[in-house]
């Protein structure tokens, strides 16, 4: 097939006005990505100061713990009792080869208390809260209720943003001890009922192996993840734009982001605290 | 009890601003979103006892130049005086005293749906920690000022458009504010509400003389507001003798973005730019 030497011209131009536009795209995406990076780390610092700032809103953070903490209870329950008894299952399972089936309680617990109840709980409470806040305060700011509250003379971030933030710090640090018990509890019910190993055993050796770093491992990266999805949720939700369907968008990426940056932080907390108490 | 003493405040004495500055000064103020200029090179003020109405058709930055107003929105360029302050680039912080001296009705109503209508109206006594009797007194009289003093514990759910506007109104009255702002106040409600709010912007103006800026795209609000006159004889609304207009009463008019018309009714009707002929006609 031949081609003249306009229609090679055109397809030139066709090609390059391709490539322009594919490059305006990236550029565009990078430069939404920047700036949203940038504003979050903004708000966030704002949010977090506030916390050591008067006026402190007590009756909203106890609104918002009473929702996040007590609310959150029951799934965080039951993924805690699922996840415990499903590792003991796994764990005596491979063990078994080994004929080291009497350290499940250890693995168990180790597992649960330095890796799985911290990010699961965050992620589950992620799920339930960080999407409760991004569609409650995108509802608010549709409805020019957010604008009123600031005509009213009133800080939404000081009101909304920052009693959400301390409420899931500081109810996420609980119901991470929460499932922490829930999962060995899990955990020693599959190891007596359905492994049919000695109940004893396992507590003991869930017991004995606990060392104080891996206490303080699991209980320091709640701390991170609460302050994250609570962040995350109210970011999302105090910059939505479009009406219903943008409180559904700001809904959808305040999940998705928590959840994502709670397990990338996870990784790097893991290798800092890992390099700060070094196991045995 | 008369309108005037509806919204005693014990205690508190406002300092108005004084008669040779204006409330609010606009100097060049133009804005934009992602786009051509949304507000483009505007100037104008309000003077202290004056109400200007700002007209034109949606769309084209009436609710946007209201927000600049009380520093909702930042300008990208020119000067916003409010209360003699500059405040275009005035701290966040810094501006929640200087809103807290105005009073804002939102194009909806903007309630606060999980609060009561007693909450909403009392939101900034509440955060003041007003005594909860005084907040109920003047949460009574407030609501008595716009006729709705049986939805003190309703949710504004269970109102309806017409009646949030109202809780509005009574919400943006409470404190007193030394300047008020109405965005479309009776945007999307039928002829016979809209005449109720408009009577109650009337008595607000002509009881309390707050200087007020309304935004609206509806030039049978503008003409009640220039014909009509709160008497408080009579506690309602009446016309003014033919011919006569509210003094304090002016007029702008916004075209895309920028101020095309600033100035009295009788400028008005008699301007010959072809754009306000047509939005009169």
């Amino acid at each position: 097939m031949r081609y003249s030497v306009e229609e090679s011209g055109a397809s030139l131009r066709l090609l390059r006005t391709a490539n322009a536009m594919a490059i305006k795209m990236i550029e565009n995406y990078a430069k939404n990505l920047v700036l949203t990076v940038q504003d979050y780390s903004i708000f966030a610092a704002r949010a977090f100061s506030n916390l050591y700032r008067p006026p402190i809103y007590w009756p909203e953070f106890l609104v918002q713990a009473d929702i996040i903490g007590f609310g959150s209870l029951s799934i965080v329950i039951l993924s805690g009792l699922s996840t415990g008894g499903v590792l003991a299952l796994q764990s005596a399972a491979t063990l078994s080869s080994f004929g080291a089936t009497a350290v499940t309680g250890q693995f168990v617990s180790l597992t649960m208390i330095r890796e799985l109840g911290p990010v699961l709980t965050g992620v589950m409470v992620s799920g339930r809260n960080a999407s409760s806040m991004a569609s409650e305060l995108g509802s608010m700011v549709v409805t020019e209720q957010i604008d009123a509250m600031r005509a009213l003379g009133v800080d939404p971030l000081r009101k909304l943003v920052t009693p959400r933030i301390a409420a899931s710090i500081t109810m996420l640090f609980f119901l991470t001890i929460v499932a922490d018990a829930c999962g060995i509890a899990g955990g020693g019910l599959v190891t007596v009922f359905m492994n049919h190993q000695n109940g004893t055993q396992y507590l003991d050796m869930a017991w004995e192996h606990l060392r104080y770093p891996d206490i303080i491992q699991g209980l320091v990266k709640p701390l991170f993840f609460g302050y994250i999805l609570g962040s995350i949720g109210c970011f999302y939700g105090m910059r939505t734009t479009g009406g219903t369907q943008g409180v559904g968008r700001s809904t959808i990426s305040a999940v998705v982001w928590a959840s994502v940056i709670i397990i990338f932080v996870d990784f790097m907390l893991t290798q800092l605290l890992l390099t700060l108490f070094p196991p045995l | 009890m008369t309108a005037q003493s509806a919204f005693s405040q014990p205690g508190k004495d406002p300092a108005p601003p004084s008669d040779e500055e204006p409330v609010v000064a606009f100097r060049n103020v133009s804005i934009a979103f992602d786009g051509p200029p949304v507000l483009d090179d505007i100037s104008f003020s309000v003077a202290p006892g004056e109400t200007r109405v700002l007209l034109g058709p949606a769309g084209v930055g009436k609710s946007v130049l209201l927000k600049l107003v009380n520093g909702l929105l930042r300008p990208d360029a020119g000067s916003i005086k409010l209360f003699g302050e500059e405040i275009a680039h005035m701290p966040e912080e810094q501006l929640f005293p200087l809103r807290a001296r105005t009073g804002m009705v939102f194009q909806e109503g903007a309630l606060f749906d999980s609060l009561t209508v007693r909450d909403n109206v009392a939101y900034q006594l509440i955060q003041e920690r007003v005594p909860d009797d005084e907040i109920d007194r003047r949460v009574r009289d407030a609501l008595r000022f716009v006729e709705l003093e049986e939805t003190f514990d309703l949710y504004p759910a269970s109102l309806s458009g017409g009646m949030r506007r109202r809780v509005a109104i009574a919400r943006a009255f409470i404190q007193q504010p030394e300047l008020l702002l109405y965005d479309s106040p009776t945007g999307g409600l039928d002829p016979l509400t809209s005449t109720t709010i408009m009577e109650l912007i009337v008595k607000e103006r002509d009881v309390y003389h707050t200087p007020s800026l309304l935004v609206t795209h509806r030039i049978q609000d503008a003409l009640i507001l220039c014909n009509h006159h709160f008497d408080q004889s009579v506690g309602r609304m009446v016309l003014l003798p033919k011919g006569q207009t509210d003094p304090g009463t002016t007029f702008l008019m916004l075209e895309e973005g920028r101020l095309i018309f600033d100035g009295s009714l009788h400028e008005l009707v008699k301007s010959t730019n072809p754009f306000v002929r047509e939005f009169l006609a």
